[in-house]
């Protein structure tokens, strides 16, 4: 029997995929956990994040760190666009212009006038060269067994990595400040906040970039090992995002790695181990079965985290427990 | 704390609108309407300065809604305030509070999933550290964070809340709550306090601190602005009364006086609560008082036809 699988599967915990799961994860916690922002499009901004950085990288020649920049600046502009109008207005707005505006992206993007710019519903290939240039490891092997990455490879995941740290330290920093005092009192209660003197609308606008920010970093880490397609930021996207959320505990800064830690390898062990079912005989299934069966699995355990452990992974039993 | 004089707070004779010797707030033809109802018609008041001030009426009569307008919480269809000589109308909520005017809520918003502590940080006023780029360098707001919490730590106790500091606010009974609310709104040392009902559903035994809590405000030179249904409290520590009714300020007295006006009878009662709606008479005194023709054509031919 092959077990390389499960070394596969524990690899997945390293992965840049799973790095940049939990940095837009992060910024969700800023939205949702902390804010109290319903944001339902977080796929809207690593949608936004992935094309800037392959846009200019692609088709303006522009280098890996000023790309990046590009990533930030439209993050924070398809912030302020979903921002102006919505947050004067009840959290449930926020909801659906947010869903919808993820949508507006995905579709219009795929457009074949757009061709042209986005590549239309292929997408673009090749951002991750760009970004390999910047590679300061020498060229070999590193690792053991299954688990050997080229020298492009490790830098990736190094990478992807120290920015979820440093995105984590940063958010550690605030939500500990007076200013993540705020943010929660406005989770709380906005009015009562705005009694105190507080300029509601101008911390859920910061709240909602700085979230932002993160997700379109998401989206540009995302396609460094894979090519940008349109349809990989439906609204799928986001509800993984939520379940990673409160798998870690949505009120956390490092819920969100736990749980995208746990989220992919779950994932990629319950395809191992569906498959060697399957191949030997032993579950009544076809392969081609095989691929939702493991998201009915992530349903499942959604819904019975919800049940019976609201707070998450590392959360704190009391901050669910109230019904103020 | 002696009752500061009616003498010493008015210039002028008892009426609607009175002008104060030194007032804090200012009202000119403040109008909210909601589709057709009128919520809010006050055309001229003014809040003592220094003193504590009840706006009492009945049900509905606009008191919330004045409340909400004055503290930049609702805009009004027309008019002008103005608060210590300032122009405020139009002013938002949050800058209102910062000049110095902070407001309760009827329906008490302790932030519940934050500890006691947080909710009284968070009415700290000048705390760099609530910028968020300031935020992440914690030398640049250190300082003035441990100013307010030493001035947390003196509010909690005065309000007997310090045993509860790190715990949720969720936790809190109803009236501990109200408490909390009051306490939080001192942190910014306002210059005037709104108080949206502050007695409503706390204990009698709870209320008795609360009062003490109210006066010890205009001991330490605030001003009270409290809106209350319950009139043993109005009379027990208000220096002034404001009596709204059907959005309109029908009448303005002392305590013990202001009762006994026919405006204030007729505002709670209804005009015609003398009268017996059981006679024709009466019927006939109320139809000419509404100015309604119909009922009166009504009542009469049903008088012709009794033979009367």
């Amino acid at each position: 029997m092959n077990l390389n699988f499960v070394w596969l599967a524990l690899g997945e915990a390293l992965s840049p995929t799973t790095a940049a799961y939990a940095l837009a994860t992060i910024g969700l916690v800023v939205h949702f956990g902390f804010t109290g922002l319903l944001n339902f499009g977080q796929a809207g901004f690593m949608a936004v994040g992935g094309y800037a950085f392959a846009i200019t990288t692609l088709k303006l020649d522009w280098p890996a760190p000023f790309a990046f920049l590009a990533t930030i600046a439209a993050a924070t502009l398809f912030a302020l666009i979903l921002g102006i109008p919505t947050l004067r207005l009840r959290a449930d707005y926020l909801a659906i212009v947010t869903i919808a505006a993820a949508e507006i992206i995905r579709l219009s993007v795929k457009t074949a006038e757009l061709t042209e710019i986005t590549g239309g519903a292929t997408g673009l290939n090749g951002a991750g060269r760009v970004f390999n240039e910047l590679n300061p490891i020498p060229e070999g092997r590193y690792g053991f067994g299954v688990l050997t990455y080229t020298a492009d490879q490790l830098w990736l995941r190094v990478f992807g990595w120290a920015l979820v740290l440093l995105a984590c330290l940063i958010v550690y920093l605030l939500i500990r400040s007076p200013w993540g005092r705020v943010i929660k009192g406005i989770r709380e209660d906005e009015d009562a906040v705005r009694s105190l003197g507080k300029n509601v609308f101008a911390y859920k606008m910061q709240a909602l970039i700085f979230g932002g920010i993160l997700g379109g970093l998401a989206g540009a880490l995302f396609i460094l090992p894979r090519s940008l397609q349109p349809d990989n930021y439906g609204t799928q996207l986001t509800f993984f995002l939520y379940t990673i959320m409160l798998l870690g505990g949505a009120t956390t800064v490092f819920g969100p790695v736990i749980g995208s830690m746990i989220f992919w390898v779950v994932l990629s062990l319950s395809d191992g181990l569906l498959s060697l079912g399957i191949n030997s005989g032993i579950l009544p299934l076809t392969t081609t079965q095989q691929g939702p069966i493991r998201f009915i699995i992530v349903g499942v355990a959604l819904a019975l985290l919800v049940v019976f452990r609201p707070q998450g992974l590392l959360g704190n039993k009391k901050e669910v427990f109230f019904n103020a | 704390m002696p009752k500061t004089p009616v003498a010493d707070l008015i210039a002028g004779p008892v009426a609607p609108g009175v002008k104060k010797r030194n007032p804090i707030i200012v009202v000119d033809g403040v109008s909210r309407r909601f589709g057709g109802l009128t919520a809010v018609d006050v055309e001229h008041v003014e809040i003592p300065a220094n003193a504590i001030t009840a706006l009492i009426g009945p049900n509905g009569a606009g008191k919330t809604t004045f409340f909400n307008l004055l503290t930049g919480f609702d805009q009004p269809n027309s008019g002008s305030w103005t608060f210590q000589g300032r122009d405020i109308g139009g002013v938002p909520a949050y800058r209102v509070a910062r000049r110095g005017m902070v407001r309760t809520f009827q329906l008490t918003k302790a932030l519940g999933l934050m500890t006691v502590m947080d909710n009284m940080l968070l009415g700290a006023t000048k705390q760099p550290g609530e910028n968020m780029l300031r935020a992440l360098f914690r030398p640049t707001w250190r300082g003035r964070e441990d100013e307010i919490r030493e001035k947390a730590v003196d509010l909690l106790t005065r309000f007997k809340l310090d045993a509860k500091a790190d715990d949720y606010a969720a936790s809190l009974s109803g009236g501990q709550r109200k408490l909390l609310e009051m306490a939080r709104a001192l942190m910014s040392s306002p210059d005037l306090v709104m108080l949206d009902e502050p007695m409503a559903g706390v204990n009698p035994a709870l209320t008795q601190s609360l009062l003490g809590h109210i006066l010890d405000l205009k001991e330490q030179g605030m001003t009270v602005l409290f809106v209350e249904h319950d009139m043993h409290v109005v009379r027990e520590i208000a220096d002034w009364v404001i009596v709204m009714a059907e959005g309109r300020v029908v009448a303005e007295g002392a305590p013990d006086t202001v009762m006994s006006d026919p405006a204030v009878v007729d505002a709670y009662l209804g005009a015609h609560h003398d009268t017996d709606l059981g006679t024709l008479s009466g019927q006939l005194e109320v139809a000419k008082d509404m100015e309604s023709d119909l009922v009166r054509h009504d009542l009469e031919e049903e008088a012709v036809a009794d033979g009367r």
